[in-house]
């Protein structure tokens, strides 16, 4: 187990000004080659020129046709949008859910909210035919997550003795309990069979910026509660009695960490499905090359989280052109080598 | 409580297990009768299962509705046959055996249902989703070979193809470019497919078929693809799936700058004869073919 302690405080109390800038800068990067890339050819200086255009004082008239401008504006950058959303969401709740448990392979997905979202799509899916499912899907899987979480938590609480592994196992047996009924679900209703293995396998689908608007709002507040929590994480990060014994008050901080990972999580899940990986490899890339302390993982996580799944969709949008792979694909199958190569070419930080 | 008492814990365990199982007792005790030498296959079969919606519409179609004694969940056509629970995407060999089926169409084995129901000695003909006309053709004559009808298969499929040449005659969708949508998240079919062949035989350029290829013959398409397509006729097959409509494709980001959705070229059709490869695919042809000529003058 990876002990999140904080050896290189001394060197790094806070996050340096240059990691800060990578992290900043990845984002802006991914960001313009998100938008400068995709099945359609815009052409890159008519992107720029568009982009200048909308700059006030520069007089530059944009070369793109209304409908170069809708894909660019409608469907191209909503998707990005939610890609940075996204994965900024899923590598942060990842690295508090890490602190929280103090355990290495903890995801955002651990305590039942993959299971309980999945359940909620799927039910919506199969049961509610026509456009309705469509509007009711994101719904359905938010408040599948946060029943999920709900249930193992309080599932968790009410054993005696409680540790952090009661809580995960409490988590993995509400996860195994909603995954059943959602498989029984999805057998009973074959024929939709193919919309749930899409849900499941990840997608950013976005109907112009309507998914971005309603994800923001809590993923900002799951993002505030995450990053004024990094220096109690720290101090959670050495023991629950020692955490104590310095007057934390450790199930607190645990709740409220929790609650807010999940919340983001559960915004995330409702618009994207199950994108898998991102939660465990950008934190812990960070941990093996920046520091593991959590005022380093935390907001590095958020910008190389969003930078990594934007990338992976520009990946799943251009490999097979004009069709789509599921992002979920991509995160796995580029992610995995990428994080054995992390792997291999740093010393273990704090083992 | 569970902890203290061994017995408790396997008790509770068992009456778990058993309260599941009463609930589907029906089927235990039913598998008893399960038939075990029906089979006779010189003579034409009488009692068939149909776990394929577009088998079930071509029996019915070549005159062999009389011998269909159960169809699957799906097989919404022709209103008269014998509907059923069973399910074609998840079929079960015992389900099927207890309706002592001397002959089992399916079109679709993700369960390895025809080896199942070989071990019992039922015939099975798989008949999956063809690539052309041909292959849908072919299936209709072969249903007729094995049902005693090969005489009325024959007559149907010489009638399907008459009409076909008919709507293919003059190529209504020269020059015309149509998208084919299969779920609102934008799954199409290539000219690989049976669907993608009656664009082929209209003369329209299919904007799937990009994807071709790379990509499967059912392929996701990227939405900026499609509306750079700017495709001459959009056809929606998912109007009963997923409630699309003309409206719903024109309130999508950017697609109401496309010439089909201006020009009123947005074809909503019924999901199931633009799915299936029985004799109504030529309805679908049919459909297509007006939405051609209106699309092109």
């Amino acid at each position: 187990m990876i002990a999140v302690r904080q050896r290189r405080g001394a060197i790094l109390p806070g996050l340096s000004a240059a990691w800060l800038a990578a992290g900043l800068g990845s984002v802006v990067a991914a960001a313009l080659v998100a938008l400068a890339v995709g099945p359609v050819d815009l052409g890159l200086s008519s992107i720029g020129r568009e982009l200048l255009s909308h700059v006030p004082f520069l007089d530059v008239k944009s070369p793109m046709t209304a409908t170069e401008d809708a894909i660019l504006w409608q469907i191209r950058a909503p998707r990005v949008a939610l890609g940075l959303l996204v994965g900024a969401m899923l590598a942060s709740a990842g690295a508090a859910y890490q602190g929280v448990f103090r355990n290495p392979l903890a995801d955002p997905y651990l305590l039942g909210a993959a299971a309980g979202a999945g359940l909620g799509a799927t039910l919506v899916i199969a049961y509610s035919h026509g456009g309705a499912s469509r509007d009711l899907r994101p719904l359905a899987a938010f408040v599948g997550a946060m029943v999920g979480v709900g249930a193992a938590y309080l599932l968790g609480r009410s054993v005696a003795g409680r540790t952090t592994a009661t809580l995960i196992l409490a988590g993995v047996t509400v996860a195994s309990f909603l995954t059943a009924v959602q498989t029984f679900v999805q057998q009973q209703n074959t024929d939709t069979v193919q919309e749930v293995y899409a849900w499941i396998l990840g997608q950013l689908e976005t109907s112009g910026w309507r998914e971005v608007a309603l994800a923001l709002p809590y993923m900002v507040v799951s993002w505030a509660v995450l990053l004024l929590h990094r220096r109690l994480l720290d101090v959670l990060a050495v023991g629950d009695e020692e955490a104590s014994s310095v007057g934390v008050d450790v199930s607190r901080v645990r709740l409220i960490v929790l609650a807010a990972a999940t919340l983001g999580t559960a915004a995330a899940v409702a618009f994207s499905g199950l994108i898998a990986f991102v939660g465990i490899i950008i934190p812990h890339a960070i941990r093996l090359v920046v520091g593991t302390s959590y005022r380093i993982v935390l907001p590095l996580s958020l910008c190389f989280g969003a930078a990594f799944l934007v990338l992976a969709d520009v990946l799943a949008r251009t490999v097979a052109a004009p069709a789509e792979l599921p992002i979920g694909v991509v995160t796995a199958f580029f992610g995995a080598p990428f994080f054995a190569l992390v792997l291999r070419t740093t010393r273990m930080v704090g083992t | 409580m569970l902890r203290r008492s061994p017995m408790a814990f396997v008790a509770v365990l068992f009456a778990l297990v058993l309260a599941a199982c009463g609930s589907s007792q029906g089927s235990l005790s039913s598998t008893s009768s399960a038939p075990a030498s029906t089979q006779t296959s010189a003579t034409a079969p009488e009692r068939i299962v149909s776990l394929s919606p577009p088998a079930t519409e071509s029996l019915f179609a070549i005159g062999a509705g009389d011998q269909v004694v159960a169809v699957d969940d799906q097989s919404n056509y022709p209103a008269q046959a014998p509907h059923t629970k069973l399910s074609s995407y998840q079929p079960n060999v015992e389900a099927i055996a207890d309706y002592e089926p001397d002959l089992v169409v399916i079109s679709y084995d993700p369960t390895d249902v025809v080896k199942g129901l070989k071990k019992l000695h039922i015939p099975v003909l798989l008949q999956a989703a063809p690539a052309d006309l041909e292959g849908a053709y072919a299936q209709i004559e072969e249903l007729g070979d094995v049902t005693g009808h090969s005489n009325a298969a024959a007559q149907v499929v010489t009638d399907m193809k008459s009409r076909i040449a008919g709507l293919a005659e003059g190529k209504p969708g020269a020059g015309l470019t149509v998208y084919h949508e299969i779920s609102p998240d934008f799954y199409s079919a290539t000219s690989q497919t049976f669907i993608g062949s009656v664009y082929t035989l209209l003369g329209a350029k299919n904007i799937a078929d990009a994807a071709g290829g790379k990509a499967p013959d059912y392929p996701q398409l990227s939405a900026e693809y499609v509306v750079d397509s700017d495709p001459d006729v959009i056809v929606l097959s998912d109007t009963k799936c997923c409630s699309q409509s003309e409206k719903t494709v024109r309130s999508r980001p950017g697609w109401d700058q496309l010439s089909a959705v201006k020009g009123g070229d947005v074809v909503p059709v019924d999901d199931d004869i633009a799915s299936r490869w029985g004799p109504r695919i030529v309805d679908f042809a049919e459909i297509v073919a007006q939405a051609f000529q209106d699309a092109g003058t």
